[in-house]
């Protein structure tokens, strides 16, 4: 029945691991920009809070295609030079998704009481110290749970790399298909592949939030 | 000893403390009460720095807050605050919450620091919940904590910020109890309290404020038993 | 630098260029309305079916919304197009792929289907946020669940989670970029083509981000109307 797709398993799981190495570039950018992203966007002073604001603003009016096309006819020109597609998709993820990020990032920051940090404060202890181990891993822990959600999003958006030609997964799923027209199954696997990856991250996500939810929504 | 000469604060154009003056000896306990808003929560702020004032002077032995070379953090250690909403750590557990700042800010070492922490536990009725998340105890039970918390520091001087307003009735006597024995121990505090019950049994002054101004101060019997003014006449109208 | 580039921002104006952009609009616009009315009313049912008290119904809306959640729109769109007119057979498959303008009907039924699941997600998180009272009062008024839900809970719902749908309405005329990958001519597409004839990709792609931006900002306006319109008074509104 997925004759087509074990003939071609090589070929499309070379796709996959593409998409995975996308998706961890694009996670590991896009969340530390996305942890200052969210610093600058509760900042109280203008020159930090507008700019800010006015990209996170910006970008979530685009559809991430054209991100990717715009990024892919401007690094050559900043660069110099003709651009690996890989690098230039990878920076439009990161721009991209560190909007997304910023805003989860953001709601964590303001989710800690003041009343918190005075009392931490109120035991001697420096700005520092009780940033290290109070307010991060007290946010951190509330927001994983948007975070792993956010990854989903990303690990799937990442098949949009397609459009300038990156050999990911499901380009790589319409080259054979290209040739074996077996379009069910080969379709079939790559939504059944996504969705397992998927649905299990979500689980992963709803744990950390019932966990979180018990501990008093830490 | 704190010393509070003359002290004026403002939230940008509003004035939310207006020429506070008072001295708080050691050993003492003063009782602040009030209506909400009239400033008794920033005074408290005010006095270990989380909080500046604008005008006037703060001195904590003789150390006084406005000075720029002044260590605030290491003030902190010295004056140990408690909270209305107990502001555990919800990531750790008791003993980790109360053995966290020996640690990091005094440092001991782990053993010593919990060894400690096991004693002030104990020292509040609650050492069973050593190794308990706060979610997972009663109100009065944190606080409890809390307290343990700020005493793990080994304050000179400890404040209190409506300790109880954020409990039950039935937990409020068993954090009251605590308070009451550190005071006949002979801690020097600042409560701000509508206990009046507690105010009786330990406090050597009560000071009454409205509007940012310290309006009305005395004894116990003084001010319930003879309130001077028409504000205090009304507030004690209001919570008797 | 290495600017190795002329700019050459007339590419936006210049005939036929300028008008493409602008039919490339056209098309993302049409996309996005007809594909928001499907969503939204299959949206609304899915939702709804959510919190039937029938095990099986609840499934088929649970289970809807996990599969177009869980798998990229992108592989939605291509399993329509290329592996949905194979599902009726060889024959009737191959007439339905020398249709005129299939892609550009696919696109609108893949975006539907796959916008109205999140359409019934924020249906449900409507729903959970009405108190269990307010259910209470109204069935103790002697309504039953169907007219309960028909006259209260469903209205009120809506309004609830007229913000979240705003932002799926913004999200599905940007969605509707992805056609380009199935040769729909809509904005993005057309910005790609510019790019193929005249090597101006950068001044056209900006372009296309400024007419999105254009485009996402009457939007919100609108959607800020209608919610004005319908607005619960005493509910919190938009800040």
């Amino acid at each position: 029945m997925f004759d087509a797709v074990a003939r071609n398993i090589t070929f499309l799981l070379g796709g996959f691991a593409v998409t995975l190495e996308l998706t961890f570039f694009a996670l590991t950018g896009g969340i530390a920009l996305g942890a200052l992203v969210g610093l600058g966007r509760i900042s109280t002073n203008k020159w930090i809070y507008q700019p800010v604001t006015l990209y996170v603003n910006f970008i979530r009016n685009m559809p991430l295609i054209l991100v990717i096309f715009w990024f892919y006819f401007v690094m050559p020109i900043i660069a110099g030079r003709p651009l690996n597609p890989f690098l230039s998709a990878v920076i439009s993820f990161i721009i991209f998704e560190a909007t997304y990020f910023g805003e989860i990032f953001r709601a964590g920051y303001q989710s800690i009481s003041k009343d918190l940090t005075s009392a931490a404060y109120s035991t001697g202890m420096t700005y520092s110290q009780t940033a290290r181990y109070i307010l991060i891993p007290v946010a951190f822990r509330r927001m994983l749970p948007s975070l792993i959600t956010q990854s989903i999003v990303t690990f799937q958006d990442t098949s949009l790399a397609f459009v300038i030609g990156l050999q990911e997964f499901v380009r790589r799923t319409s080259i054979v298909d290209n040739l074996e027209v077996r379009s069910i199954q080969l379709f079939g696997f790559v939504a059944i592949i996504f969705f397992i990856f998927c649905f299990i991250g979500s689980k992963i996500s709803r744990h950390f939030e019932e966990k979180g939810r018990k501990l008093g929504m830490i | 000893m704190i010393e509070i000469k003359n002290v004026n604060k403002w939230f940008g154009d509003f004035q939310v403390l207006t020429d506070i003056n008072e001295t708080i000896e050691r050993g003492q306990t003063v009782v602040i009460c009030g209506p909400s808003g009239s400033g008794k929560s920033t005074l408290l702020r005010c006095i270990n720095g989380l909080e500046p004032y604008q005008k006037g002077e703060i001195l904590v032995d003789g150390i006084s807050l406005s000075d720029s070379k002044t260590n605030l953090y290491k003030l902190r250690e010295n004056i140990g605050m408690v909270f209305q909403r107990f502001e555990l750590y919800p990531h750790m557990t008791a003993l980790q919450n109360i053995s966290l700042a020996p640690m990091k800010v005094r440092k001991l070492s782990k053993d010593k620091a919990e060894k400690k922490a096991m004693e002030l536990l104990k020292r509040v009725g609650i050492p069973d919940k050593a190794e308990a998340y706060p979610a997972n105890l009663s109100g009065g039970q944190q606080q409890r904590v809390a307290i343990a918390r700020s005493l793990a520091m080994e304050p000179k001087y400890m404040m209190f910020d409506e300790p109880t307003s954020a409990l039950d009735p039935e937990m409020i006597k068993e954090v009251l109890d605590v308070m009451i024995a550190l005071a006949k121990e002979g801690m020097t505090m600042l409560c701000v309290t509508h206990e009046m019950g507690f105010a009786r049994e330990v406090a050597d002054e009560i000071i009454f404020m409205d509007y940012g101004k310290i309006v009305e101060r005395g004894t116990y019997e003084e001010f319930f038993e003879n309130p001077k003014s028409e504000r205090a006449k009304e507030f004690l109208k209001q919570i008797l | 630098m290495g600017f190795a580039y002329d700019f050459d921002w007339g590419v936006l104006w210049r005939q036929p260029y300028g008008i493409w952009l602008l039919q490339g609009l056209w098309l993302t616009i049409k996309i996005g309305f007809v594909a928001w009315i499907v969503a939204f009313f299959l949206g609304i049912f899915i939702g709804t079916l959510r919190v039937t008290p029938w095990r099986w119904l609840r499934f088929i809306s649970t289970a809807y919304t996990e599969i177009f959640r869980n798998i990229p729109f992108l592989v939605q769109l291509f399993f329509w197009y290329y592996a949905g007119p194979m599902i009726f057979g060889e024959s009737l498959g191959r007439q339905i792929n020398q249709i005129v303008g299939l892609n550009f009907y696919v696109a609108i039924l893949a975006l539907g289907l796959y916008t109205a699941s999140r359409v019934a997600e924020h249906m449900r998180a409507g729903f959970a946020s009405i108190s269990r009272d307010q259910y209470q009062a109204v069935l103790s008024t002697g309504m039953t669940q169907y007219k309960m839900y028909r006259h209260v809970i469903v209205p009120y719902a809506l309004r609830i989670i007229i913000p979240p749908l705003t932002t799926e309405f913004l999200t599905i005329f940007k969605n509707s970029s992805v056609a380009m990958t199935i040769g729909v001519a809509e904005l993005t597409f057309m910005s790609y083509r510019i790019d193929a004839e005249t090597f101006h990709g950068l001044e056209a792609t900006s372009g296309a981000m400024l007419i999105y931006l254009i485009l996402g900002l009457t939007v919100v306006r609108v959607m800020g109307v209608i919610e004005t319109r319908f607005k619960i008074p005493g509910m919190i509104g938009r800040e």
